[in-house]
């Protein structure tokens, strides 16, 4: 089950913070950092992401359970660059045939897998610790986003979770026709891709019937809106921002004052 | 306020070559309240549409004149409120508040106004709940008052009502319909469309009736209507009161076991269940929701591994396979054996015409072309479906995904029949229809489970009943 609920504690002092100011924190941070190839300033980054985790209301184990699918691609990553990486300089540590593994190769793995974390984390940071309801205001308030464009997204993201239990439903009808893949691959992908389009269809009347439904209730009918929950964008949002170009910053420099710095461009 | 005039309108959507509704002259004051009935296919739900200015002028073809207080519906839409049949594509907002305070957004009301106005507009319903429930853990029914909440808080002079009791158990429809009959204002004009005429007839003082071809064929108090067509009416479909359908009990005793299931379960779901199935003998499954009657459907089926406990088939629904549990069994055997029919219908449709959706189950099941023909034109017959048989099942009305749905199921000529809520929605012809469907079979010695909130339908067809409780709050 894909899941939408924020998981922090709300009134920790970062995550009261307006949620556009937290979106653009986060991507500045993580754009900052994609600057390098080295592995110590994503090191630093994640370090500093870590160190204000408790500040956003986050608990470590939470966020452990949040982010698996992170350590998945880690080692997704890590394997990939010990069998495939061009670069085998340095030092031989395993020399097993096609596999060899030397410290450059796991120097530009670490790097690689580091660089993942750190620019992931600040994002999965964020989408714990915020409603998406505000997340929509604010885009709406505080962006000047198109409400078309900003609650209709939040109502099609509301249809989500259904879309999981469709999918039970319409393989178990399926089965029920007579309609298996047994052990046969060719047949196990037709199943999938038929069921994908029974679910797509599904949706597809699902959405127009809410479209019909949103209509009815006078969205997007050319009246000014006006807003039931104000998001306010104070000087503390701003000043996370700050922090976040600021914090970023200091890992480059750091990297660069050690000598580490790679830029991802020469 | 709310006075509604049609002259000699109709609809024909773009691409169609039939008019959706035709030839309708009707004028409705301020404040009446009106059943507006007809047999499938009238139009009912083209005319709420376009009273609610949902049919735009880009999207089929208009004749004559519909006015709301004298103006174009498409313009006027702020004097309308509309509540549809499914609760679940109607809530926009992930609280409750905020769903009912989104229609008021949306019309500009002030900010210090929307608040107090959302509040007083759930307390009308009676809604049960905080404003910052979320909206998806609400019943079907509780969605369908906040839904009614988010219309009513709008102050509409027209409250549109589209069949806004047609997916609930019979509970939360009750509770719908309460909210409806305390939360209209004395001038607010009520137009509610609904097969089940009993439970509409406390909230209504008119009813109108639309002819399938084209013009109404009835207007006037519901005493009248009903002395002058209400045979017609329920013949063709319309659940008129004081018209009762014969029941069906069974012609004869219970025959072999089919199917039993042993501290059958699955936690959280559904709680220890024991039942044995048999061949000639029609069983209902009732009880609240939540309780796990479709969980069990589902089991029984073979179509979900229990949690604990087990399902076992007897030799003679099962041959040599019955050592097995059927959630194990490849799935041709399944259908061969055990037809399950989906509260959904179009859960179940895997092809692009009724007749390949009909052909499907006896050719995965290595039947010969000649004997899938013969299969598919009887029950295609025996259903009614035959001048439909080149038709995409998506685009079939309610009553004929229905039917189309049961007859997939009847194609592998299974011993056990297990359906989710079959009359979920059916107008009364394709009720009894199926009443006497499942007779039929049951007579011929298939074994029937149906899972139902419908208590006519047990009282017309059930041998015997089983009543699921609540799973018990250690195993939620």
């Amino acid at each position: 089950m894909i899941s939408i609920e924020p998981v922090a504690a709300p009134d920790a002092p970062l995550a009261r913070r307006n949620p556009v100011a937290k979106v653009a924190a986060a991507l500045v941070f993580s754009f900052t950092l994609l600057a390098t190839l080295d592995p110590v300033a994503p090191a630093i980054a994640i370090a500093l992401e870590l160190a204000l985790l408790p500040l956003f209301g986050i608990r470590y184990r939470v966020l452990a359970r949040r982010a698996w699918p992170l350590l998945l691609s880690a080692a997704g990553i890590l394997v990939t660059l010990v069998l495939f990486a061009a670069d085998r300089s340095g030092r031989v540590l395993l020399d097993a045939g096609p596999v060899l593994v030397s410290t450059g190769v796991l120097l530009t793995a670490l790097g690689l897998v580091l660089r993942v974390f750190a620019v992931a984390l600040p994002g999965v940071i964020v989408f714990a610790t915020t409603d998406p309801t505000d997340l929509a205001d604010a885009l709406i308030q505080n962006v000047k986003a198109p409400a078309r464009f900003a609650i209709g997204a939040l109502a099609a993201f509301r249809l989500v979770p259904l879309l999981g239990q469709e999918w039970q439903m319409i393989s178990m009808a399926r089965r029920a026709r007579g309609v298996d893949a047994g052990r046969n691959p060719v047949a196990k992908l037709r199943l999938f891709a038929s069921t994908a389009f029974a679910l797509l269809v599904g949706a597809i009347r699902r959405g127009t019937r809410l479209a019909v439904a949103m209509d009815a209730r006078g969205f997007d009918a050319g009246t000014p809106r006006t807003v039931a929950r104000r998001q306010h964008f104070t000087r503390a949002d701003a000043l996370l921002i700050a922090g976040a170009v600021v914090l970023a910053g200091a890992a480059l420099t750091t990297s660069v004052l050690l000598g580490t710095f790679r830029p991802l461009i020469h | 306020m709310g006075g509604v005039l049609l002259r000699g309108f109709g609809w024909r959507h773009a691409g169609r070559r039939a008019w959706a509704v035709r030839g309708v002259d009707l004028r409705v004051e301020a404040g009446e309240r009106v059943l507006l009935l007809g047999p499938s296919g009238a139009g009912k739900s083209t005319l709420l549409s376009a009273l609610a200015g949902l049919l735009p002028e880009d999207s089929g073809e208009q004749e004559g004149t519909v006015e709301i207080d004298g103006l174009d519906p498409r313009k006027g839409r702020e004097r309308v409120g509309i509540v549809f049949q499914d609760p679940e594509t109607q809530l926009v907002m992930a609280r409750c508040g905020d769903d009912v305070a989104f229609g008021l957004e949306n019309r500009g009301v002030p900010a210090d106004e929307i608040w107090p106005r959302v509040d007083e507009a759930l307390h009308r319903v009676g809604f049960p709940y905080s404003s910052d429930r979320n909206t998806a853990a609400l019943s079907g029914g509780e969605q369908q008052r906040l839904a009614l909440a988010g219309a009513l808080a709008l102050r509409p002079a027209l409250l549109l009502l589209d069949e806004p009791t047609a997916n609930l158990d019979p509970a939360g429809a009750d509770l719908v319909r309460q909210a409806v009959a305390s939360a209209l204002d004395a001038d607010t004009t009520l137009i509610l469309v609904e097969h089940r005429v009993a439970e509409a007839l406390p909230l209504v003082d008119r009813v109108v009736v639309l002819e399938p071809g084209g013009g109404v064929r009835a207007d006037g108090t519901p005493e009248a209507v009903f002395a002058a067509h209400g045979a017609t009416l329920a013949a063709e479909g319309v659940w008129v009161p004081g018209h009762p359908i014969a029941p069906r009990p069974a012609t004869t005793g219970p025959g072999e076991l089919l199917l039993t299931a042993d501290r059958l379960g699955l936690p959280p779901r559904l709680g220890s269940t024991d039942l044995a199935v048999r061949a000639g003998e029609a069983l209902a499954v009732r009880g609240p929701n939540g309780a796990g009657k479709s969980t069990l459907a589902l089991l029984l089926g073979g179509l979900l591994r229990p949690g604990t406990g087990r399902v076992t088939a007897s030799a003679e629904l099962a041959g040599a396979d019955h050592r097995t549990p059927p959630h194990r069994w490849r799935a041709p055997a399944l259908a061969r054996r055990i037809g399950s029919v989906f509260q959904d219908p179009e859960h179940q449709f895997v092809t692009s015409t009724v007749f390949d959706e009909l052909a499907l189950g006896p050719r995965r099941t290595g039947q010969p072309e000649a004997v899938v023909k013969e299969t598919v034109a009887g029950l295609l017959d025996r259903l009614r479906l035959a001048r439909l048989a080149a038709a995409n099942p998506y685009t079939l009305s309610g009553g004929e995904a229905r039917r189309l749905s049961v007859a997939t199921a009847l194609a592998t000529a299974p011993r056990l029949l297990i359906c989710d809520e079959p009359t979920f929605g059916q107008d009364r012809r394709t009720w009894r229809e199926l009443v006497d469907l499942f007779a039929d079979l049951r007579d011929a010695g298939h074994g029937v489970v149906a899972v139902t909130h419908d208590a006519d339908f047990v009282a017309a067809l059930a041998d015997r009943t089983v009543t699921l409780r609540p799973a018990p709050d250690d195993e939620r």
